[in-house]
């Protein structure tokens, strides 16, 4: 039989929400059943998120939502109402690269690079938590386990780890550089 | 590490500038900032969203299908059946099985029944629901077995012989004969599990009519020429009024081979409703899509010399087909064809029938159709190795065939650097001082393969070239490039854009790559078979050798000099034998325009046609113009209360004739070597299936799940995450052929052949137990120990 019982999906009344999306404020009407991830990509124009499997189970689609990486693709727009979402769109800082954009493209830890804005989310995520009093050394099965949630199907991982590691060993250098410097001062 | 030949541009005499350089891809940064345009990245004004309706069942017939109530819906524009396009259609046009939407029955459960055009993928969803489908249920064969034992009921009934849809028998030398007189027969029975693409890209399309009834279609496809083609006979409309674009692919590792349901659904909703139509397959559909890697069960019979020398090999192989052909009838060739090296053997013979099931359609992918058999002899070598007290480095060089030799099957082997691959691994690994020598539960393994680089005869019979490539050189000394390639993240423009900026003269940055739209760029047969560098390359490199020859030519004139006296390179045109007289490559690029007119030509590749195939029926099929060598060791260690296998270290030395973009070689190497790991111990297609056994019981799956995947999701599949991938050592082997452009033969499938024999021959000198059925278990493991302390196995 036809399924005529369920409501009609046409007309869902938006709801208005506002959010701070890369560091800029952030209004927009989105029907209440949406995803993050629908709203980044097509009520925002946002697509460098991607979508992978909309299960949750891939990673392409990890966002910043207040500092942590987040699955868009689990996590209904409504919910990031006044919170601080951050993209790949935003990592760059005034047309230059981050860091790790830099690296990934310059080690070739991008093949197909559908999965790659999600994996910055991910390693921006564990380089920006990175401190010298945690932990002084870099260690790639921490890195890895950073990424454990970031599925690549391309580079058997070799070439992203390497590039978070540089990144990673360059942060703390210069976290200690600022520490010796300041316990040089009398 | 790098096992490097000598370096140096032929066509100037000077050292190469951009060829072997470390450098990443000239986009790259566009992937990093999100902006790099994947197919389902495109929205177009008054764009509707389609979706597929497909089969719960297995096997059935379409009794009547009713779209009145999803055509009233709200929202919703059109909806299409398989009778408004009803023609056949198959990737190799001599098996062609497919429709778009099925018209008079479903083969498989997810086969495509209907489509429906909607203002939203929500309100699409919801008509799909509305759609009635009658179906009269026949009996499924899940099993290539129970297909086989019920020719009767055929899965295609056009079909000439039952449920087989191809068989091969070929035989080379006489097998019998030096069987009789080995030392040692070695017997074997393999069996090889299905494995899919699983790239993180879901196939996408986009398809839109202008106002002149141009029908564009944007897929995610790796073979755009062919989607052309088949969009053309089943659409009925002629390939001029098609153009078909391929945006940024997100991987696809032979999954995007051939034209998928989508494409057609998009273009037929997109012409019957006169809006652009997107179609964005979930991951499940992707799952059903498949073309993955077939299920073989393999018979190997090999006999050796006491000196391990291999007399003859005899090989009995079935292929579990699933529902359609796709590129089944390569496949069951590739499943003899490609085993006649990097060894020699006396003789071989190998009879291989491929068989419809119910299932999802297996396909090519990465290593198609030859990394099955691969595993069997591998695997058979080892045993051998064993048996006859060999180092199985040693008995493996023993069987070396050289270079610039044939093989028993008649294909022509150029470079081979099969010897200098074993060496590099061996070194790495410490395999003389740690093989066979690391203590119970800890092993090393090794196998060595061979692959083709691209295939000497197209799909469909032609003589036109097999790739085109057009360059034009402008007045701020840029290059760009027009080339119908599928760069699908393993970065083929990236290798026009070192052929010519090599040839050239210029920096990486200064070549634009414009790629796959049948509308700008001739035409490539697309990314499969590991064709791109050695043929799009070759049509590459003769463009940018006639534009450079002129742009030498208007500088020596201008200089007084001969043209072989001017260099172009590093952004200069300078004397070869004086590096302080030298132009800009801007001006040497405006006294050529001023010389000769706007400055553009063509290249194209055809394969040589000399000595190229065999001469008997199939000898074309696994004929390449060069073929590439693999060498793996693989370190594991084995858990013997749980039976957990953790693969710790995979070696691997590719040759790859020459590597153009030494970054770019070493990722294909580890993502193959990765791929061929996960497929090995975690991964697995898998399909429920009942069906007969052969000693006629049922092995009953339970109600309702006969031809269910047991998977449909990226967490059920499991592939590998960064904590299960063991450490990968991506070796290159430079032995240029004559035949690729600066001597490069193919890098992305060759290296993930014998990573998986490499890994079960690593748990026999670690256990002492023979996984011969894949994947690797833990309980396949922990029989073996049984029947080990019970006495069973012994090599």
């Amino acid at each position: 039989m036809p399924d005529t019982a369920s409501p009609s999906p046409v007309a869902v009344a938006p709801v208005l929400i506002t959010l701070q999306l890369n560091g800029e404020p952030t209004s927009v009407a989105v029907p209440p059943h949406w995803t993050l991830l629908e709203l980044l990509r097509y009520g925002l124009g946002l697509t460098g998120t991607k979508q992978g499997c909309d299960k949750g189970d891939c990673g392409t689609c990890t966002v910043r939502i207040d500092g942590e990486p987040q699955l868009a693709c689990l996590t209904l727009a409504l919910e990031v109402r006044d919170r601080h979402v951050e993209t790949v769109e935003g990592l760059g800082v005034g047309g230059e690269p981050h860091p790790l954009q830099e690296a990934f493209a310059r080690v070739g830890a991008a093949q197909c690079g559908f999965c790659t804005p999600g994996m910055l989310m991910s390693a921006s995520a564990y380089v920006d938590n990175l401190t010298l009093q945690d932990d002084p050394v870099v260690r790639r099965e921490d890195i890895a386990a950073a990424l454990a949630g970031n599925l690549c199907r391309c580079t058997g991982y070799t070439k992203i780890l390497q590039a978070v590691e540089e990144v990673a060993q360059v942060v703390l250098d210069r976290q200690r550089e600022i520490e010796e410097s300041t316990a040089e001062e009398p | 590490m790098t096992l490097s030949s000598k370096t140096e541009n032929s066509s100037q005499g000077r050292p190469y500038t951009v060829v072997g350089a470390r450098h990443g891809k000239p986009d790259a940064l566009d992937a990093m900032a999100g902006l790099a345009k994947y197919t389902d990245d495109i929205a177009l004004p008054r764009m509707l969203f389609a979706r597929i309706l497909r089969s719960p069942h297995a096997h059935a017939r379409i009794v009547s299908i009713d779209t009145s109530a999803a055509e009233a819906m709200e929202g919703v524009h059109a909806v299409v059946v398989g009778e408004e396009m009803p023609t056949r259609y198959g990737v190799i046009p001599w098996t062609p099985d497919e429709q778009a939407l099925a018209t008079d029955k479903v083969r498989y459960v997810g086969d495509a029944v209907a489509a429906v055009a909607a203002i939203s993928e929500d309100v699409a969803i919801a008509a799909c629901k509305r759609i009635v489908v009658q179906y009269e249920v026949l009996e499924a064969l899940t099993s290539p077995e129970a297909a086989l034992a019920n020719p009767q009921n055929k899965i295609h009934e056009a079909n000439k012989h039952g449920n087989i849809t191809k068989q091969v028998q070929l035989a080379f030398g006489d097998v019998d004969a030096q069987l009789a007189v080995a030392d040692l027969v070695i017997e074997g029975h393999y069996q090889y599990h299905g494995s899919t693409h699983a790239a993180l890209e879901p196939h996408c399309c986009v398809a839109h009519v202008d106002g002149r009834g141009l029908l564009t279609v944007w897929s995610a496809t790796q073979v755009p020429h062919y989607l052309h083609r088949e969009l053309a006979k089943v659409l009925e409309v002629p390939t001029h009024k098609i153009r078909v674009i391929q945006p940024q692919v997100g991987g696809a590792f032979g999954g995007k081979s051939e034209p998928f349901d989508l494409e057609f659904v998009a273009a037929k909703l997109a012409m019957k409703t006169g809006r652009p139509v997107k179609c964005l397959y979930t991951r499940e559909e992707v799952f059903l899509a498949h073309r993955g890697r077939h299920p073989f069960d393999m018979h190997y019979t090999t006999g050796f010399t006491k000196d391990g020398k291999i007399l003859a090999v005899d090989a009995k192989s079935v292929l579990d087909g699933g529902a359609y052909s796709s590129f089944g009838l390569v496949t069951t060739y590739y499943s003899g064809q490609l085993l006649g090296s990097p060894y020699t053997f006396a003789s071989y013979r190998f009879d291989s029938t491929r068989v419809y099931t119910n299932k999802p359609a297996c396909g090519p992918k990465r290593g198609h159709g030859s990394v099955q058999p691969r595993f069997a002899i591998e695997v058979q070598l080892d045993k051998a190795a064993r048996a006859l007290k060999l180092d199985p480095i040693d008995l493996r060089r023993r069987n070396f065939i050289g270079e610039n030799t044939t093989t028993i099957n008649e294909f022509h082997i150029g470079s081979n650097g099969f010897l200098e691959c074993l060496e590099l691994v061996e070194k790495a690994s410490d395999w003389k001082a740690r093989y066979g020598k690391l203590g119970r539960g800890r092993g090393l393994g090794v196998a060595g393969s061979t692959y083709i680089s691209g295939t000497n005869y197209c799909i469909y019979p032609t003589d036109l070239p097999q790739s085109g490539v057009q360059i034009c050189l402008d007045r701020s000394g840029r290059v760009r490039i027009f080339a119908g390639t599928s760069d699908i993240g393993q970065g083929s423009s990236t290798m026009l854009a070192v052929v010519a900026a090599e040839e050239l003269g210029v920096h990486l940055d200064d070549v634009r790559v414009i790629a796959a739209d049948s509308d700008l760029c001739p035409v490539d047969l697309g990314s499969y078979s590991s064709r791109v560098t050695l043929m799009a390359g070759n049509a590459c490199l003769s463009a940018a050798r006639d534009l450079a020859s002129k742009v030498r030519q208007a500088v020596a004139k201008k200089w007084g000099c001969e043209k072989r006296d001017v260099i172009l390179a590093d952004r200069r045109a300078q004397r070869l034998d004086d590096p302080d007289v030298f132009i800009d490559i801007t001006d040497a690029f405006i006294l050529a325009e001023v010389e000769f007119g706007t400055m553009g030509s063509t290249g194209s590749y055809q394969t040589p046609r000399e000595d190229v195939h065999g001469e008997y029926r199939g000898g074309t099929i696994g004929a390449s113009p060069a073929y590439s060598f693999t060498a793996h060791i693989a370190e594991v260690s084995v858990d013997e209360e749980t039976g957990d296998v953790r693969v710790e270290n995979i070696w691997c030395a590719h040759d790859c004739g020459r590597a153009l973009s030494p970054v770019l070689v070493e990722g294909q190497i580890e993502g193959s070597v990765y791929m061929g790991f996960g497929e090995t111990v975690m991964e697995h297609h898998h399909v429920m299936a009942s069906g007969l056994r052969t000693d006629g019981a049922r092995r009953d799956t339970g109600p309702g799940k006969d031809g269910l995947l047991a998977h449909s999701s990226l967490l059920d599949y499991r592939m590998p995450t960064t904590l299960d991938t063991p450490n990968l050592y991506a070796g290159i082997v430079e032995k240029p052929d004559p035949r690729g452009p600066f001597g490069a033969k193919e890098a992305g499938e060759g290296p993930l052949h014998s990573v998986v024999p490499a890994i079960c021959n690593a748990i026999f000198d670690a256990i002492g137990v023979r996984i011969d059925s894949l994947p690797v278990a833990p309980e396949k493991i922990l029989a073996g120990l049984r029947a080990q302390r019970s006495g069973g196995q012994s090599c």
